[in-house]
This record gives C-alpha cells, structure tokens and sequence, in this order.
C-alpha cells in the first residue's frame, strides 16, 4: 500500500441553509477542498450521504456532484453508512489511492436535512435502526441512546451533571468555530433543564438537524510532500467494525463494541499506541454517546466517562481533548457531512491552524465516526508529517 | 408502512414465533436466516412465553410519526425468560414505578395506524407482570 496524505480541506459553515440546496453545498465543500490543497486535479470522486432519497428526493449522487463539480467525466461512487458514511467516504478515499488506482481522489460528505419537516426528518434518520423491530414499536433515535443513557447511569452512577457537562465542554469549543451550526456557550443549567425529548435525553443532549458539506482531497504522500501549501497530514491507520443494527440484540446497552474494535484495527494498522493520540474527534451525536464512546476508545475506565468531563479532563488543554471543533453537538450533525468534517478538523489542527481551538502541540489525531445506535464505526488515525 | 411489510412480520408480531436453531438450540427473535452462535441453517418454530424483565427503557416526549397522541409513552429493551431480549412499549405502568430489572409480560394491542389509509398495525406491547 502507498502512504496517503490528506492535502485539502474544505469545510462551508454549517446550518438550516436554506438558500442552498444538497448539490451547491457539496460542490461549494469540493471546491474548497481543491482550493485549499492549491491544485485543481481530481482523478476520482466519493460522496458519502445517508438519505438524500429520503430528504430531497434525489439519488444518483456521484454524477449529480461530479457534474457540479465540473471537472470532467471523472469516475465516482457513492457510499452509505447511516451517520458514517462520511468517514465511509474518507475510507473509500484512502483505499483507492492506497491501492494506486487513483492519486487524486475528492471525498465529499453530505446531507440536506431541512427540507423536510420534523416528522420525515425523525423518519429518514430512523432508518439507521432497525425498521420491523424498533422503529415500529415508535422507538427514535434520541430513544436508543436514552436507552442507553439510562443504562449507564443505572450501572454506574453516571449523572445528569455530567451528561450536561459534554454538551458545556462542546458548545465552548464551537465558540471558535466559524463553520459551527451553534458557537453559542451553554451552561449546565440549561442543558440540564431543556425539553426532555426521550427521557433521560432532553434537547439540549442531542446533535442538531443540519445542513452541511465536507470535503478532503487525499492524494500519494510522496504528491502531497510536492504541493508544498501546508504541512501534509498522514492517515497512518484506518480501522473499521460493524455490529448489530439493532441496539436491543446486544449484550450490553453501556458499551459500543464497534468503536472499540474499530480503534484497535486503527492502531494496530497505525503500529502507535493509544497515549500518542493527542485530540480526539468522536461521533457525540447525543452527550451520552461521548461519554460511552470515551470510554470504549479507552481512555478512561468503563464508567468513568462521565467524571472525566466535569473533571476538565477532555476540555482543551485536559489530558485529551475531545471534540475541539465543537463536535456533532455544536458543530452540527449534517449525518453523511460528519465523518469527513472530522477529518477536515483533525487535518487542520496537526497544521496547527484552528486558533483559539487549537489543541497546542498536536502531533496524532484520532476521528471516530459511528452509523446508528453503533452499528457501524470507522476510525481514522491521521499524523502531522514533515 | 406497507401492507406485505407488515404482512410478513405477522407470525412474530401476533404470536412471537421465534426461531430456535436445530443445531445448537439457541432461540432468535427476531428469527434469522443463520444462526449467530453455531452457523446452522435450519430451524424449528418456537413461541416465547411473553415473560420477561426490564433491562433498560427511556420515555418518549417527541413522538415520531404515527404516535402523536401516545406521549409520553415508554419503550423498552426486555430480557425474555428464553434468553432473548426484544423493544417494545411498556403500557398500564405509572411511570414512577417504572424500573430496570421490573418483571413484565407481553399483550397483544394496537402499535400504530397507517395514516389517513386506517391501515392499523397489531403487536406486543409489555405491561407489569402480575404481582
Ligand atoms: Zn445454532
């Protein structure tokens, strides 16, 4: 396999854009990407999207961006993971050059989530969970992770203070996104005493509805070193797991298997152990999903999760940070957009250019994506690289 | 939903038909098409008692299309008396008594309707078991 570097990113600020339909802004994201890495030159296309079916009624989304993106009859695919199927993309991405079938290779996330109402948003996002035998019985996605949530707290004493402690933490550090859906501060009080929307889960626990695009542009090392723009950025490890769709065949509800395999296959392929991560991005699509995957990621004992947040200890400048960028919850959760986002983050603080976010000497960055109540899990281990 | 969606899951919804493995005897539910412990193919029909416990559930406050008019209500993951766990609502339970580790049974009652068609869609739902 050749040495992959990530040599462009490209990032829109994220929102309920309405102005912008799924096409522009995954075009907008790609061009940014290539503007970004100072070369015009993309030999292939993925566009990772969950359910532009469901949410705009349109599929077919490889010629619909590579026509957009206008840079020839390029080849392109798309790829689906429920909430992963951008780090599918970056995957799918880092394979293809890794392989030598392509140099340039644009992966595009995506989704456009405000088109539709309430109702079929709840709809489409659901078919991540197992239709027949969840979904049917009126479970929602904010009901999986109660679930799990309620687990948690039972077994381990893990408290509403400290799930609102995720969202503190988050929102804090979207402050100083300029691309983030909501940069506002929260305080614990008020996560604590928002909407209940499935209990113990009140609003202020779950990642927002969004519109939004990313893109990377990951090419050989050895093109990267060549365009000189920026530091180049490594993906020394990818690792990958599945488990079952449905949250209710699993045998335990406080622990998600696919992130913990999906790490281990990262490092093993990265050879580097899990004290030379520096940051972390992780899929906090509700606050208790950070707290869990925190956990399964290994750095802190099963269960103690939820006392590392209040105890600063994944803040920026804690022992390791967790979701500089604001993550899902503040950053916002446009579901196919995500895992690349984080890829987009992670790229740009080893450059050392996120600002009053940036995590100081970062040297390895750990993303981890997740589809479903876990389901599917993808981790990218990326490295700064003279 | 679609009528044959619904059709097809009739002998799981109505009479919890589970599928227990001729090779190993492990019981699915939902029954599968391979078994995740022994790799068999074939298996018998078996029916769950209905008779389980509460490992985790939470309450819904903002329902998802087709059930508007039932919150709050409660869904749960149960541990069956079989070995299986399955999600259903917990109905005809105070919430404040509502528990991990509390014992249920399954009846049979009215999930949700298929919008203005009135298509009505039966199955379980757990209730307290009797004391
Ligand atoms: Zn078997």
């Amino acid at each position: 396999m050749r040495d992959v570097a990530v040599v462009g990113l490209g990032m829109i600020k994220w929102g309920e854009l309405w102005g912008k339909s799924l096409r522009t802004m995954a075009v907008e994201a790609g061009l940014a990407a290539l503007d970004d890495a100072g070369t015009d030159r993309v030999d292939s296309l993925v566009v990772g999207c969950m359910s532009s079916g469901l949410f705009v009624g349109q599929e077919h989304l490889a010629s619909l961006v590579a026509d957009g993106l206008a840079k020839g009859p390029i080849p392109a695919s798309r790829v689906e993971s429920a909430c992963a199927s951008g780090g599918l993309a970056v995957k799918t991405a880092f394979m293809e050059v890794a392989s030598g079938m392509s140099d340039f290779v644009l992966a595009i996330g995506v989704e456009k989530m405000t088109d539709v109402d309430g109702g079929t948003a709840t709809y489409a996002l659901g078919t991540a969970a197992d239709g027949e035998y969840e979904c049917f019985h009126g479970v929602t996605f904010p009901a999986l992770y109660g679930m799990m949530a309620r687990a948690h707290m039972h077994r381990y004493g893990t408290t509403r203070e400290q799930l609102s402690a995720v969202a503190v933490k988050n929102h804090g550090n979207a402050v100083h996104n300029p691309h983030a859906q909501f940069p506002q501060a929260v305080t614990i009080e008020q996560v604590s005493s928002s909407v209940m929307v499935a209990d113990p889960i009140r609003i202020l626990d779950c990642s927002p509805v969004t519109d939004g695009a990313a893109a990377v542009l990951v090419c050989p090392l050895s093109e990267a070193r060549k365009l000189k723009k920026h530091l180049a950025v490594k993906i020394v490890g990818v690792g990958h797991a599945t488990d079952t769709i449905g949250l209710y065949a699993r045998k335990e509800f406080t622990s998600l298997p696919a992130v913990r395999l999906s790490f281990e296959r990262a490092l093993k392929m990265a050879k580097k152990t899990r004290e030379e991560i520096s940051f972390a991005e992780v899929h906090d699509c509700f606050t208790i999903a950070e707290v869990i995957i925190s956990e399964d990621l290994g750095f802190f004992e099963k269960g103690s999760g939820g006392k590392a947040v209040l105890a600063r200890e994944t803040a920026l400048g804690g022992r390791i940070p967790i979701n500089p960028s604001g993550g899902l919850k503040a950053k916002g959760h446009p579901v196919g957009a995500t895992g690349v986002a984080q890829i987009c983050e992670a790229t740009l603080q080893l450059r050392g250019g996120c600002g009053q976010r940036q995590v100081k000497g970062a040297k390895v960055g750990l993303c981890q994506n997740m589809g479903g109540s876990g389901g599917s899990s993808i981790v990218h281990i990326l490295e700064a690289n003279e | 939903m679609i009528t044959a969606r619904n059709w097809r899951e009739i002998p799981q919804r109505y009479r919890l038909e589970a599928g227990k493995c001729k090779k190993c005897s492990e019981v699915l539910y939902p029954p599968r098409v391979v078994c995740p412990r022994c790799g068999g193919r074939t298996f018998e029909s078996f029916r769950l008692s209905g008779e389980g416990e509460v490992l985790t559930y939470s309450i819904v406050h903002v329902a998802p299309r087709g059930f508007e008019d039932d919150v709050p209500f409660v869904v749960a993951i149960v541990g069956m008396k079989e070995g299986v766990q399955m999600t259903g609502q917990i109905v005809d339970c105070d919430h404040g008594k509502l528990a991990i580790g509390m014992k249920v049974r399954t009846e049979f009652r009215r999930i949700q309707e298929d919008g203005e068609a009135g298509m009505i869609f039966y199955g379980h739902k757990f209730v307290p078991a009797a004391a």
